[in-house]
Parts: structure tokens; sequence; C-alpha cells
């Protein structure tokens, strides 16, 4: 479980994130949304030590996270996975060297039991054949999961999605959410997922939180979206015509 | 600083990407090195060959002043200037696009010292493989002069040889190394720190990297008239 306490973030004179608590639970998808510029990218760099909080802790299962040096992090942020927005694929190395990075740099393993563990997560994330292949050679969707293969390669406690769906058709987007779906849940991880797609936020939101002005505005989850009656987080997530008839 | 300068988290690793380095920086430079360095040292033969007018000054001079020219300044302080552009260009431009691209961020998030990772490389194999890169450069600029001399008829090789070998002390080479060293940090750090502190988008990348190519071509220059009144007088 991750937990953040009264985290406050200040860019310069930018109070950014605003007495922010919340927690995050193991083995679910625990969703962040809000309007672009809201601070939920902010709140999630802060959650990974990307950005140091000004104020507040962010606990990883109880250890203070914030608090610790380089080092004492290194062993946390091994357990840490994290999907980003573009995908953060080595452009130098190829699909297999990608995935294998974490393995070369952390363990002891032999060549061929990483060679395993590769394929073993690629094939998780429904990739075959595309060991030798450059990032510039994929298309969005195979960068994404990837980047979520190479995420995984670890098993990590924690996997952090960064707008997983951003850039992808909502076919492609779909399967991206069943994937991370189906891995949080299977592995027992604690799933942070940073979305503004209201499919992700319906379907797999097994608890959603909305930051509005870099406050946490309103929690819940996928199901209590639909009976809501906060202004702010209906006029977000049924803003447009679509959403609103589902509403309705 | 002392993130770049710490001890790296996995040797095979390190040896991987220094050797990788030495590829990318030093022999992929070879091609520019070896073109400048023939016409330089050709040129400063031949327009000492036509100032020298009067018959008490022999035509040996014309070897004496390339090797002069050639190794302690010509080879040192040009190559490295070139070189600050070629490969200062390509440090801060590859670094400054994995910080935009967030891959900086996804080595830090897997809990790798990325300045570490991505840079102490560089300055180590720079250090490394650039005074190679100059002694080639020395030697290939003298070959240059020599050709030069040949093909015009303006030298003998005889009395180009006897030039080269006049008053010659080791000293001078040491001088060079030591200054080619120093630039070879100056280009590397210099630009991976521009690199490594890119931030935003397509745009600030080429500021990072033309920053990165004036701040160390100034530094080279301000560090080769430190250097030379350290050493030489």
């Amino acid at each position: 479980m991750i937990e953040a306490k009264n985290i406050d973030k200040f860019f310069g004179d930018h109070h950014v994130l605003k007495n922010i608590s919340c927690s995050f639970e193991k083995g679910k998808s625990n969703l962040i949304i809000g309007q672009s510029g809201s601070g939920k990218t902010v709140l999630m760099k802060c959650l990974v030590g990307l950005h140091e909080v000004d104020e507040g802790a962010v606990l990883y299962n109880e250890r203070n996270f914030s608090e610790m040096n380089f080092e004492q992090r290194k062993a946390i942020r091994q357990e840490i996975g994290m999907l980003f927005q573009g995908g953060a694929l080595f452009d130098s190395m190829n699909v297999e060297q990608n995935v294998m990075f974490p393995l070369n740099m952390f363990t002891s393993k032999s060549p061929e039991e990483k060679r395993d563990r590769v394929n073993f997560v690629l094939k998780r994330v429904n990739l075959e054949n595309v060991n030798s292949l450059m990032p510039s050679e994929l298309s969005g969707g195979m960068r994404k999961r990837v980047a979520i293969a190479r995420a995984i390669s670890m098993n990590p406690s924690y996997l952090f999605c960064d707008e997983p769906n951003s850039g992808l058709d909502p076919q492609t987007a779909g399967v991206i959410d069943l994937l991370i779906q189906e891995i949080t849940l299977e592995y027992e991880i604690t799933t942070i997922v940073n979305t503004h797609d209201m499919n992700s936020v319906l379907s797999i939101g097994d608890t959603v939180a909305f930051i509005y002005k870099g406050e946490l505005w309103w929690k819940g989850n996928k199901h209590d979206i639909l009976q809501s009656e906060n202004k702010e987080l209906n006029d977000f997530v049924f803003g447009t015509e679509l959403t609103s008839r589902l509403k309705k | 600083m002392s993130r770049v300068f710490s001890k790296p988290q996995k040797g095979v690793i390190f040896w991987k990407q220094l050797f990788n380095e030495f590829e990318n920086l030093g022999i992929a430079s070879l091609g520019i090195v070896a073109f400048i360095s023939v016409f330089m040292g050709a040129v400063v033969a031949i327009q000492t060959a036509y100032n020298i007018d009067s018959p008490l000054i022999p035509m040996s001079m014309v070897g004496f002043t390339v090797r002069q020219s050639v190794i302690l300044e010509f080879s040192p302080t040009v190559i490295s200037l070139i070189l600050a552009g070629k490969v200062g260009s390509r440090i801060a431009s590859e670094i400054g696009t994995m910080r935009i691209t967030e891959q900086i961020d996804a080595l830090e998030i897997m809990g790798v010292n990325s300045a570490n990772y991505l840079i102490f490389p560089k300055i180590a194999a720079s250090m490394l493989i650039n005074p190679i890169l100059i002694i080639f450069s020395m030697w290939l600029g003298i070959l240059g002069g020599w050709v030069a001399m040949v093909a015009s008829n303006l030298v003998t090789t005889h009395d180009f040889i006897n030039g080269l070998r006049v008053d010659f002390e080791g000293f001078t080479i040491f001088y060079s190394l030591i200054k080619t060293i120093v630039f070879a940090f100056i280009i590397s750090s210099v630009s991976g720190f521009f690199g490594y502190e890119t931030h935003g988008g397509a745009l600030e990348v080429g500021q990072s990297s033309t920053q990165a190519v004036v701040i160390s071509s100034i530094l080279i220059i301000l560090f080769n008239l430190v250097l030379t009144q350290l050493l030489l007088t």
C-alpha cells in the first residue's frame, strides 16, 4: 500500500499540490484523474520521488520514502515499475535489451535466465518475435506494451502508469487498460494510473481520486462516479455529449 | 557532480558503456580528424615555404615549423575545438533528448544513478581516446606537410625530415597530451551537464547543444592560455 500524507508541493510561488492525503491499495487499480494542469502528474512524480515534496510524506508500506536518501530509495525503487506516457524506451537498445536492462543492472541471473524472463514478460503483454526490433520500429501500442514488459520484468510490488492511453486508438487503449488490470490482479501489485480517459476510469477504476486545482476533490470508485453529485467531478467526467448521455 | 563521479553501479555495464563510447566519440571522429589534420599540415608547410625569402634561412625550417605548429597548437587545440563541435553537440543532444523523452526519469525510477550511468563513461572515454586521436592527428599533420612539399617541389624530403629533427623536445608531446586530456574533460563534462539539465522540448535540446559547444570552446581557449602559461614558462 502507498500512502500520501498531507502533501504540499510548490513551484516557486505556484502552489501545485495542496494538502493531499490519500492511500492506494494493494491488488487494485488506483486511478488519479483530473484536468490537464490539475496537478495529477506532479502528484505521481512526488509519489515516485522524481519531485521532492515540500510538506508531508509518502509512505510505501509504512516506510517513509520522503525521508530516504538516494541509496535507501534504491531498494524501494527496485520494487517499482513505471510506464511513462511516451513509453520512455531507450532509443539505443532493441526491445530485448530494453526489457533486460533492469535485470542486467540489478540481478546476477545468467544470460539464459534473463532471456527466459524477457520472453516470458513479452509473452505476457502479448508480444512475440519482436526482440530484435528497435523502439523506432514499433507502433504506439507496441511501445506501451514493451514499456509494461520492462516495468514488470523485476516483479514489482508497485506499478505506476502515467497516461497509459495517450495517443492510442480506443481499441488499443482498451487492450492496454485490460492488460494493466490483469497484471495488477495476477501479481497483486499496487497500481496507480494517471489518466483523463473516461473509458479507463469506468472500466478499471477500483479506486478513483479526482484532483481539482491541486486538491483532492473527490474519492470513490468507478461505480460511485455515476451516482456522484459533485459538480466539478461531473463537469470533468461527463463533459462530453457521449458521457453526459451515459450519466442520464 | 558527486553523482557523476561516484562508483559505477555495475562494473560490467560500465565497461560495456566505455567501449561503446570509444566507438561513438573516438572512432567515429577519425575521418574528420584525419581530413583536417592532413590539410592543416599541408597549409602550414606551404605558407612557411612561401614566406622563406632569405637564402640565410634553410628550407629545413619548413619541417621544423610544421612540427612545432602541429604538435604545440594545431593538433591539441584546433582538433579539440573541432571535437567540441562534433562530440560536444552529440553528447548534449543525446542526453538532452533522453531527458525530454523521460528516458532519464525511467533510469531514476529503476534506481539507476542516471548522471553516473550516462555521463561518466563519456568523460572517461573522451579522456582516454582523445590523446590517441591527437597523436594520430599530429602524425597526419606532419605527413600532410611533407606530401605538400614533395608534391610542389618546394622542399626536398631530406630537408623536411632534417627540419623535423631539429631541437626536438619530447616534453612538447607531453604538454600537448596534458592539454588534450584537460580539453577532453571540458568537452565531455560541459556537454553532459547541458544535456542533463535540458528541460522542455526539441527547441531546448537544440539550445543545450549550442550552449554546450559555445561554452566548451570558450573554456578550451581559456584553459589553453592557462596551461601554456603553466607548462611552457
